[in-house]
């Protein structure tokens, strides 16, 4: 596989390069470790959102359920650092020691034995990974094969938000409730909270995030990129081309799940806690208006758009909290009318800013416009000198 | 006495019934390799149906279909294509989005699963096989274009060398004339004798002129039951079925 594979045209490269010198390099020089920090957790979104470019962009398939996945990566990962946080020492004033306090204080002396195995990272991890797949496999295994798609699968994903997000809120004894689990310390004697594991977890989230965009940009530009857009559009076509419609929109949507459940996992690295309150419906819709937002055919858009977003939101609510939502709803309202493909639909070729730069900038700065021109015909001309190479490799292997 | 085994394609009692309404009742069709087979009737014939039933779009209610030799009535539409049937809908459908190229390519056998989806690789013989298909269907010149901006015709020769991309031994082709220019039906009716030469075609259409000119036997639907069948020569004949053309 080489780069061509993975980057359909230039202002790809350039919007992946800058956002990867944006995230590895300049911030964590520029931004103090809170801000930092603060900014890790966006990037946790980031995961949810190159799910939904696949799942929701590429294949038409509308979840607003997301926040399950994102939660249920998280849980895992919360129920193994609270597990370890709970060693019979720290916990010796509990009328139970050794297991978390939340369940002391709703009257449960023993470990539930689904808690049991998250006592061993091996298993953690696994389950991180395994977990959320799995649950969106099935859940979508059994729609798609009945055909239920668009609206009714949206609102089918948004109840099970809610009902998850509830019989966690209800069973606080077993999952912590609606406080959610907290009070994590350390992952395998690390402690999370200091600043070099900030910012070691910092760049491992950052590194994970770059391997979920670029196996996104791996199954857009591959068959199955093409496949799934075809499904979007003309499902019947495909089904009379042989492909199981069902399997295929049921591998993608457990592979956003998947990406999702990576998210949540490193968010409570992160944060430090996990709580309904990340599962439930508003958040689900939340992330869903990020990927619109950065644009929901680009993986690297939906990204900026997370970002973007979520960078507006905490300025905006720790300015004026209380116009913060009508904003969001507002910028939503906007993109939708007006940028239908978000932000990464004004950089592509023909889109709103190349139109403008051939407009303007070409008239304000042309000697330099000149010089990209010759550069851009030079590339074009190697670049198709590449491809007859390649053709007469391939036409000699053949003989 | 020839038996199922003989045909590329037998169906017995095929029906389908709709609320009580039956669309399709008792048809028998028995195709043999190698043939043009074109149903004609007038709107409402249940026609369209037949072929539905027969690739798994509408699941039927009695009867059997046999496609060589093993029944594949109950088996999922995309079962059936890997078995070897092939359908072109009434209205062409293509992906618009897609380059002719891809869209031929996406229609190639190869790597229909999953994970063959996520490692099928465009290689020396895939694109011989896009470019023979092209070239069959008269847009060789036309692979890099996006099958949006084709002429409707064209669209349906798309379609066409989609279906031929799967090198299927049964092709069903739904009208595939609508709506096309007199030179382009000429057209069409050489490239469906062509392709039949290989396989086996069940053509639905209402223009005579066209049927006359490609079909090797007729089959003619009346109210989800068979008229009449034989040679074109022989249906046109059929007092039953100038009574249904010319009667109402």
């Amino acid at each position: 596989m080489n780069i061509k594979t993975l980057f359909k045209s230039k202002a790809e490269v350039y919007t992946t390069v800058t956002l990867a010198a944006l995230v590895l390099v300049v911030l964590p020089l520029l931004l103090p470790i809170f801000r930092l920090n603060l900014f890790g957790k966006y990037l946790t979104f980031g995961f949810v959102g190159v799910g939904l470019v696949l799942l929701w962009g590429r294949c038409g398939i509308l979840s607003l359920g997301q926040g399950v996945f994102f939660g249920l990566g998280g849980y895992c990962m919360a129920m193994f650092l609270k597990l370890e946080a709970s060693d019979p020492i720290s916990t010796k004033i509990q009328s139970t020691p050794g297991i978390p306090d939340f369940m002391d204080w709703n009257q449960i002396t023993k470990l539930p034995w689904f808690w049991e195995p998250f006592k061993s990272f091996p298993f953690a991890m696994a389950a991180i990974l395994v977990i959320p797949t799995l649950v969106a496999f099935g859940i979508g295994w059994a729609m798609f094969r009945r055909r239920v798609g668009g609206v009714y699968f949206a609102i089918i994903t948004q109840a099970i938000a809610l009902i998850i997000s509830l019989g966690i809120d209800g069973n606080q004894g077993y999952t912590g409730g609606r406080n959610g689990i907290t009070d994590l310390r350390t992952l395998l004697g690390m402690d999370i909270r200091s600043n070099v594991s900030q910012y070691i977890i910092y760049y491992i989230s950052a590194l994970l995030l770059f391997a979920c965009i670029l196996f996104g940009k791996y199954i857009i530009n591959s068959r199955m990129g093409r496949v799934l857009v075809a499904i979007r559009d003309r499902e019947d076509r495909v089904r009379f081309s042989g492909y199981d419609v069902a399997m295929c929109r049921s591998f993608v949507f457990a592979l956003a799940a998947l990406f999702s459940g990576i998210g949540g996992a490193m968010f409570v690295l992160q944060v430090g806690f996990m709580s309904p309150s990340l599962i439930g419906i508003v958040p689900s819709i939340e992330m869903v208006i990020f990927a619109a937002v950065g644009g929901r055919l680009s993986v690297i858009g939906a990204v900026y758009g997370v970002l973007i977003v979520n960078l507006g939101k905490t300025t905006f609510s720790e300015a004026f909290p209380e116009l913060w939502l009508f904003l969001m709803g507002g910028t939503f309202i906007a993109v939708v009318m007006f940028f239908p493909d978000g932000l990464a639909g004004l950089t592509e070729p023909g889109g709103p800013l190349s139109k403008l730069w051939q407009k303007w900038g070409a008239r304000l700065l042309p000697g330099l416009a000149r010089r990209i021109a010759e550069n851009h015909s030079s590339t074009a001309t190697t670049t198709v000198l590449a491809e007859k190479t390649a053709l007469n490799e391939v036409t000699n292997a053949t003989k | 006495m020839s038996t199922e085994k003989d045909f590329l394609l037998y169906i017995e009692g095929l029906g389908v019934s709709f609320d009580g309404f039956k669309a399709v009742d008792g048809f028998n069709f028995y195709l043999n390799t190698n043939t043009v087979h074109v149903i004609i009737g007038p709107n409402g014939a249940g026609k369209t149906t037949v072929l539905d039933l027969i690739c798994g779009k509408t699941k039927a209610t009695d009867g059997s279909v046999k496609f060589k030799g093993s029944e594949i009535r109950g088996l999922k539409e995309h079962e059936i294509v890997r078995a070897g049937i092939g359908r072109k809908f009434q209205n062409p459908s293509i992906y618009e989005n897609l380059t002719v190229l891809e869209n031929l390519e996406i229609s190639h056998p190869k790597g229909r699963g999953v994970f063959g989806c996520l490692v099928f690789q465009r290689t020396p013989d895939v694109v011989e096989r896009i470019q023979s298909v092209a070239k069959d269907i008269g847009l060789q010149d036309r692979l890099d274009t996006e099958a949006g901006v084709l002429s409707h015709g064209q669209k349906q020769w798309l379609e066409i060398g989609m279906l031929l991309m799967q090198n299927p031994e049964l092709l069903m082709l739904d009208e595939p004339v609508a709506g096309m220019s007199v030179r382009e039906r000429e057209e069409t009716a050489q490239l469906i004798r062509k392709i039949s030469k290989e396989r086996s075609v069940i053509v639905i259409e209402h223009d005579m002129e066209f049927v006359k000119e490609i079909a090797d036997r007729v089959t003619v639907m009346h109210l989800g039951k068979i008229l009449a069948e034989g040679s074109m020569e022989h249906v046109q004949h059929d007092p039953k079925v100038i009574e249904v053309y010319i009667g109402h």
